[in-house]
């Protein structure tokens, strides 16, 4: 005899681990392979980051999602820390917004950021959060970096004196455009994102023109040839483009 | 015993100098110079940056004329594109320069110039300045502020902001003027004719008791230079340039912007972070010719302004051939400030304005672009090199109060031998000093693209070189 069949076609599906925890004193619960910033953002807490995006793998590289696990009261990134049965999370104190703060300073210092006469001046991340998180001053002193500009590909230009090294361009271009034209190259304060071996991006035989990193990056490093300043303008098209991705598979 | 006198810093102008007066065995004053302290960079940092980027940063040299920058360097950015901008485009920028050329000399007349004016050069220092005008002279203070509002608040309308507005782009502008704004516009202007025609009566019956300062305050042959149109008339946003010389006679017309190079030549001096331009065919130093709002009334052949053509008239008579005291400067201010109220109730009344296509968009398409228009101050030349991708290679500017240097350098030299004598300064004498190169209403951020604070400093310096007084202001 044959076993009977199951009525259920394709692999089972375990039973959800539901995880129960305190964000900012609120209950709250998420699956259990969720994040900190995924359950908090699902629940109407926001995080201040820069190099997460909602549809991209996380990195934890800007830092900026610091929260604080109050059992021991360690500061983890919250982009890439899984939620525990019982933790309790905070994501804003005196504490951390003085990290926060300092993380901003670094990132201002590091490269030559000026908002006055750039491209996404009034529509940058990266500013908005320094206004947001009170950032009026910088305490370390500027590198004042000598980085170029790369403007040889015909319809988008790389400016690194504005980039953070968020990696949203790296990661968008290999998991959602397949391309993987970006990456980055050198370490700390030489790191540099480059296009294929490093050559001019006008030159790169991998890159598809499609714009991608450029809607996505937070800073005007990356922008459309032509673009004044503050002109710089980004549509959300990630949250649908995977959301559509998932309904075909 | 020969000294030296340092006026430092000058006030009451835009950035930061000084005044060394040097006198002979005799405490006469055998020379003057003019020396601009600052320096600022704008043309090595450019360097590497996209084109589309340089009226914004370009724009960052002042913070008075702002809007001067932003024209020249987006007609030089046109060029590297190679387009022509579409019309509506061309007349809103013609428009803003306008505005800004009225409150940049509002400023000028009202807050810097009228308390010398009004309350006399040898009036104490604590009382000569604009707030004092304010108890002695409430109506012209109150009159000087209002028109400057209007200049500004045009270009804020138009601009998005009164200051740096980002506005004016490479191609054109970035968005359209709305028909609500241009009729806001057309109300504000009758206030502002009547203040103008106002202050232009004012002015005549002051200048019986500056009889003796129109004589000396920069009255000597010099060429002159500016933009004309076609027709030989004012012209602050197109045309091509004309000189004149000290008789009057023009000897270069038309030339294209473009050419500036073969018409003016500069050099350098090591006392002071500004540069010394000349009239090339001239040479060094001999070659030396003014530009502003003097220059502008003593090239044009009219206005084409009704009520700034009668004014021009009787500016006409105050000497035979070009009006070469540097204390008419003031006059020509005033008149045009009248031709700007015209021009932009001329231009508010062409429907052409409100057209929707304002930007031309393009790629780099030449290697070279040069942009020149008139600056309240005098002509202003934004000269760039770009690569094949659109980065800045290259940057030369070439600003107004640059133009004016030899001229204010001998204004101030004829001045301080006029009212400056022995080893003591006199209040009067110093303040006259400061006060001819007010005249020339010199942006001194702008023409050594430079930073830092604006005060004066009057040094008096022996044969021997030896400090002997000093006033220093700021």
């Amino acid at each position: 005899m044959s076993t009977p069949s199951s009525p259920i076609r394709g692999p089972v599906e375990a039973p959800r681990q539901i995880r129960t925890l305190k964000i900012d004193g609120f209950d709250v619960s998420g699956r259990a392979e969720q994040t900190i910033l995924q359950v908090a953002l699902e629940h109407e807490i926001d995080i201040p980051r820069l190099c997460h995006v909602e549809g991209l793998s996380a990195i934890g590289a800007c830092r900026l999602c610091l929260v604080e696990i109050r059992a021991t009261g360690r500061l983890v990134p919250a982009c890439v820390t899984r939620i525990e049965e019982g933790m309790e999370v905070i994501t804003d104190s005196k504490r951390i917004q003085k990290y926060r703060r300092s993380l901003l300073e670094l990132l201002f210092a590091e490269r030559n950021h000026i908002c006055a006469v750039c491209v996404a001046n009034g529509n940058c991340e990266l500013q908005i959060l320094a206004e947001e998180l009170g950032m009026d001053h910088v305490r370390v002193p500027y590198l004042n970096p000598d980085v170029p500009v790369d403007a040889s590909h015909k319809q988008l230009a790389v400016d690194h004196n504005r980039c953070i090294l968020c990696t949203r361009c790296v990661r968008v271009c290999d998991e959602v455009e397949g391309a993987h034209t970006w990456d980055v190259e050198g370490r700390g304060v030489d790191a540099r994102i480059i296009t294929d071996m490093r050559q001019p991006w006008g030159d790169s035989g991998t890159c598809t023109n499609c714009g991608k990193c450029v809607e996505l990056c937070p800073t005007g490093a990356l922008f459309e040839k032509g673009t004044c300043v503050a002109e710089l303008e980004r549509r959300e098209f990630l949250p649908y483009l995977t959301a559509m991705r998932r309904t075909e598979q | 015993m020969a000294r030296e006198i340092a006026i430092d810093p000058v006030t009451r102008i835009e950035g930061h100098a000084k005044v060394t007066i040097h006198l002979d065995d005799d405490g006469q004053v055998e020379d003057a110079r003019f020396h601009v302290t600052q320096f600022r960079g704008f043309e090595k940092f450019c360097e590497g940056r996209p084109l589309h980027e340089m009226p914004a940063i370009t724009a960052r040299i002042c913070g008075i004329c702002p809007v001067s920058h932003l024209i020249a360097s987006s007609k030089a950015c046109d060029m590297l594109l190679a387009v022509g901008i579409p019309e509506p485009a061309r007349k809103l920028r013609r428009l803003l320069n306008l505005a800004q050329i009225l409150q940049s000399h509002a400023l000028s007349f009202f807050h810097l110039s009228s308390p010398d004016l009004l309350l006399g050069m040898d009036a104490p220092e604590q009382e000569r300045n604009v707030f004092h005008l304010f108890s002695s002279h409430p109506d012209l203070a109150r009159d000087g502020i209002r028109l400057r509002k209007y200049g500004q608040q045009i270009v804020e309308w138009l601009g998005g902001k009164r200051i740096h507005p980002a506005w004016v782009v490479p191609g054109g502008v970035s968005r359209p003027l709305s028909e609500k704004l241009r009729d806001r516009m057309l109300e504000g202007l009758p206030e502002a004719r009547e203040v103008t025609l106002r202050t232009i009566q004012a002015y005549k019956n002051l200048t019986e008791d500056f009889r003796e300062e129109i004589r000396s305050f920069g009255n000597f042959p010099s060429m002159f230079m500016g933009l004309v149109t076609p027709q030989g008339n004012l012209e602050t946003y197109d045309g091509r340039l004309r000189f004149m010389d000290a008789q009057g006679d023009i000897v270069a017309d038309q030339v294209p912007g473009s050419d500036y190079r073969d018409h003016i030549g500069e050099a350098v001096e090591p006392w002071s972070y500004l540069k010394f331009p000349y009239y090339k065919p001239t040479g060094y130093p001999d070659g030396i010719y003014r530009v502003g709002p003097l220059a502008r009334m003593n090239i044009v052949d009219a206005c084409g302004t009704p009520l700034a053509d009668e004014e021009l008239a009787e500016f006409r008579e105050l000497q035979r051939g070009p009006a070469l005291s540097s204390f008419h400067f003031h006059y020509a201010r005033l008149i045009e400030i009248l031709f700007c109220v015209e021009r932009i109730e001329q231009i508010l009344n062409d429907p052409d304005i409100l057209g929707q296509r304002v930007r031309a968009q393009a790629g780099p398409n030449a290697a070279e672009g040069i942009g020149v228009a008139e600056a309240p101050r005098g002509t202003l030349i934004h000269h760039y090199r770009a690569d094949e991708n659109g980065l800045i290679q290259q940057v030369n500017l070439v600003i107004a109060t640059c133009h004016n240097n030899l001229a204010m350098n001998k204004s101030v030299r004829q001045v301080a031998r006029r009212f400056v004598s022995g080893d003591a300064l006199d209040d009067g004498a110093l303040n006259r000093v400061e006060a001819v190169v007010r005249a020339y209403d010199p942006c001194l951020s702008c023409s050594t693209h430079a930073a830092g604070r604006m005060p004066l400093h009057l040094q008096l310096i022996g044969p021997d070189g030896a400090l002997l007084d000093e006033a220093k202001r700021g």
